[in-house]
């Protein structure tokens, strides 16, 4: 019944009516402003950084493989003692020499000692019990000496590597092989240097001082039954859901369950920590859901507010527009059409704004974030969203609006 | 005989204001054939405005009926009366009800603006109707003024160009020179007879006689009802200013 006409000449007014009161518009469109361009921003940091970790994981992690000790869920804990479910060094060489599908395996195990150089002693330093094959399974290099040999960890030499920033904070030479540490009482030959990662976004970023000895030699640091666990990395990408099962076949035999006992240990692939990842980055997309609900929310009741404001001002207007054949449906139209451009337009700043923001922190070196940016479909939400507010808040100023009698309306003041 | 244009039967109004009853109107009874020019008298307060409002479909009668053109209007709702209003009637106003945001043409415009069954088309065709409706009141060169950028009675003109923009049957005014100077106020009036003299049916409220006298017809309200309803040259008060001025035949 009304013409196309009507629609593009209500949203014409309505920018028209916008940009008369430039100032009002602005602040009234605050809120959502605010709320669209915050969720823009986070939802851009957000992409950026999921992009940038999933990216990580396929090109370092779509292979490797974690054994962790797991406790049967709803099982009794007297049931399973910890001796009974800790993984133990033997487990891992039985990994190693019957699983076919692995190209590697290393049991790793952390602990904290004092680590003493000829210039200097530190306390508190990470040292790491590991096998030769932590290199590929970390995708850590020796940038001077020599990683590890089989004879180094079958023979319990005291031999260690160190990551560069050990040798900073230790004040060692900077090709530091052929040095001695004293690490937790003992003495230790440095036989390589390993790169340190501050870029990788693996879960685990180096950014202290490390020492790596032979695994062997880190029951001599621990307690009876330490806590370790095993990564393994497959001959391939496509192999590791093979080496997964074969693990875990391995292991059960080993521990000698029957078929119908629950795993007391857990083979954890790349798959489920992105899964893991995923979960948390959409909950975090969730909370920002929340904070633009309620900026939405406070943004739809200063648009109601401004509306009303609107309504009654204009009421006069109004009448006059009813006198000469202003359905009441063509009123609440116009006043709806207003609240959903005003908001479209606070939406559009919004958005603009946290592209902007989007742009300026993916810029931020180091942190992670070049791949931000805002995805179409956080826009599209963005605006759908700003027009919902449009039209729930605007609602209730336009049907007053369209309620007016015209011979009252007429005789506002 | 030809349907009268306007035929109202028995209509009252009554307005309730807290606990007060007022009876507006009480059961008027007015027929207008096509093509006359009335004028509409009475004291204030008498129900000249209530009576004007419900025969421009702006308000509902309490009780009667409404025949405008043949058709009954009075029970329509809201969004009938407003398409009645649009297409069957022009109204012009004591305060002349400009939008001062838009052009003497886009107030020409406005009632066009809610024609119905209109496509893109319409948009040129709009223009045009606004722009000889402006041309018909003398205004041509003021279209792009804003209202208060005009004056008095160039704003009334532009008032009754966009009542008349629709090709109304009924153009309808409510003391239209109550707000304007003698020497305006006679130029408008010549506009409503030169409107009158094309065809147009008008019904006009007044209170002067010098007005009046530019109709044909004079009713006279009293506490809402039809005092007398008689030729203008005949009403006891309005009569000479006719004979003086020698018009309305
Ligand atoms: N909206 C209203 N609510 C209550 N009473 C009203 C309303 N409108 C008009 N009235 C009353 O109805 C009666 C007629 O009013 P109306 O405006 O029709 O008079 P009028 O003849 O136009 O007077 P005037 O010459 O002063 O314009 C008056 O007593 C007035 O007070
Ligand atoms: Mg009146």
């Amino acid at each position: 019944m009304l013409n196309p006409l009507f629609y593009y000449e209500s949203v014409v007014l309505a920018l028209r009516q916008i940009w008369a009161n430039k100032m009002r518009s602005i602040l009234t469109a605050l809120g959502i402003i605010v709320g669209v361009a915050s969720t823009t921003a986070v939802i851009a940091a957000l992409t950026g950084l999921k992009t940038k970790v999933l990216s990580e994981f396929e090109t370092f992690g779509a292979a490797r493989l974690y054994v962790l000790p797991s406790r049967p869920e709803g099982m009794p804990r007297n049931l399973f003692p910890w001796e009974k479910i800790r993984l133990k060094a033997t487990e891992a060489i039985a990994l190693k020499e019957q699983c076919t599908a692995l190209k590697g395996i290393t049991p790793i195990s952390e602990t904290s000692l004092s680590v003493q150089s000829e210039a200097e002693t530190l306390e508190g330093v990470s040292v790491t019990g590991i096998w030769p094959a932590w290199h590929a399974t970390e995708n850590r290099q020796v940038i001077h000496g020599r990683p590890f040999s089989q004879q180094d960890i079958d023979n319990a030499r005291q031999v260690c590597m160190v990551n560069d920033l050990a040798v900073r904070d230790l004040q060692l030479p900077l090709e530091p092989i052929g040095e001695h540490l004293i690490i937790g009482g003992r003495r230790f030959l440095i036989v390589g240097v390993v790169e340190t990662i501050t870029e990788r976004m693996t879960g685990f970023n180096t950014i202290s001082a490390e020492v790596f000895i032979p695994f062997s030699l880190m029951e001599k640091f621990q307690d009876r039954d330490f806590f370790m666990r095993f990564v393994a990395i497959a001959n391939s990408p496509a192999e590791a859901d093979e080496a997964r099962s074969e693990m875990s076949r391995v292991l059960r035999k080993i521990r000698g369950l029957s078929s119908g006992d629950p795993d007391t240990f857990r083979v954890q692939a790349i798959d489920q920590f992105i899964d893991q990842f995923k979960s948390v980055a959409s909950g975090i997309t969730a909370v920002a859901g929340g904070i633009v609900g309620i900026s939405l929310l406070v943004g739809g009741i200063g648009i109601m507010n401004i509306m009303l404001v609107s309504v009654s001002e204009r009421t006069r207007e109004i009448g006059l527009r009813k006198a000469v054949g202003a359905t009441p449906t063509a009123i609440l139209l116009q006043f709806l059409l207003e609240a959903v451009t005003l908001c479209l337009a606070g939406g559009l700043v919004g958005v603009l704004i946290g592209q902007a923001f989007a742009i300026g922190v993916s810029h931020i070196p180091g942190a992670n974030l070049d791949q931000a940016g805002v995805p179409a479909w956080a826009v599209l939400l963005a605006f759908l969203f700003s027009a919902g507010v449009g039209v729930v808040f605007g609602m209730f100023p336009a049907i007053k609006a369209s309620r007016l009698d015209p011979i009252e309306a007429l005789r506002h003041e | 005989m030809v349907e009268p244009i306007i035929q109202i039967r028995g209509v009252t109004k009554i307005y309730h204001v807290g606990v007060e009853v007022i009876n507006a109107l009480r059961g008027v009874e007015l027929t207008v054939p096509e093509g006359e020019m009335v004028a509409i008298m009475g004291a204030s307060g008498s129900g000249k405005s209530t009576l004007m409002n419900t025969l421009g479909c702006l308000d509902r009668p309490t009780a009667g009926t409404y025949h405008l053109g043949g058709r009954e209007v009075s029970n329509l709702d809201a969004a009938a009366l407003a398409q009645v209003r649009n297409e069957e009637i022009g109204f012009v106003f004591q305060s002349f009800e400009l939008l001062a945001r838009l052009t003497a043409l886009q107030n020409v415009e406005l009632p066009l603006l809610y024609s119905r069954g209109k496509s893109w088309g319409w948009a040129r065709e709009r223009r045009r109707m606004a722009e000889e409706a402006l041309d018909r009141v003398g205004l041509s060169d003021r279209m792009d003024h804003r209202p208060n950028q005009l004056s008095g009675g160039q704003k009334q003109r532009v008032a009754i160009a966009r009542a008349i923009v629709t090709n109304p049957r009924i153009l309808m005014a409510d003391e239209p020179t109550g707000n304007l100077d003698s020497v305006t106020t006679e130029e408008i009036l010549s506009l409503f007879s030169k409107i009158h003299t094309a065809g147009q049916t008008v019904l006009m409220v007044t209170h002067e006689n010098e007005v009046a006298a530019h109709c044909q017809r004079v009713v006279r309200l009293r506490d809402g009802l039809v005092l007398s309803d008689t030729p203008s040259s005949e009403d006891p008060t309005v009569g000479p200013f006719v004979r003086a001025h020698g018009r309305a035949a």
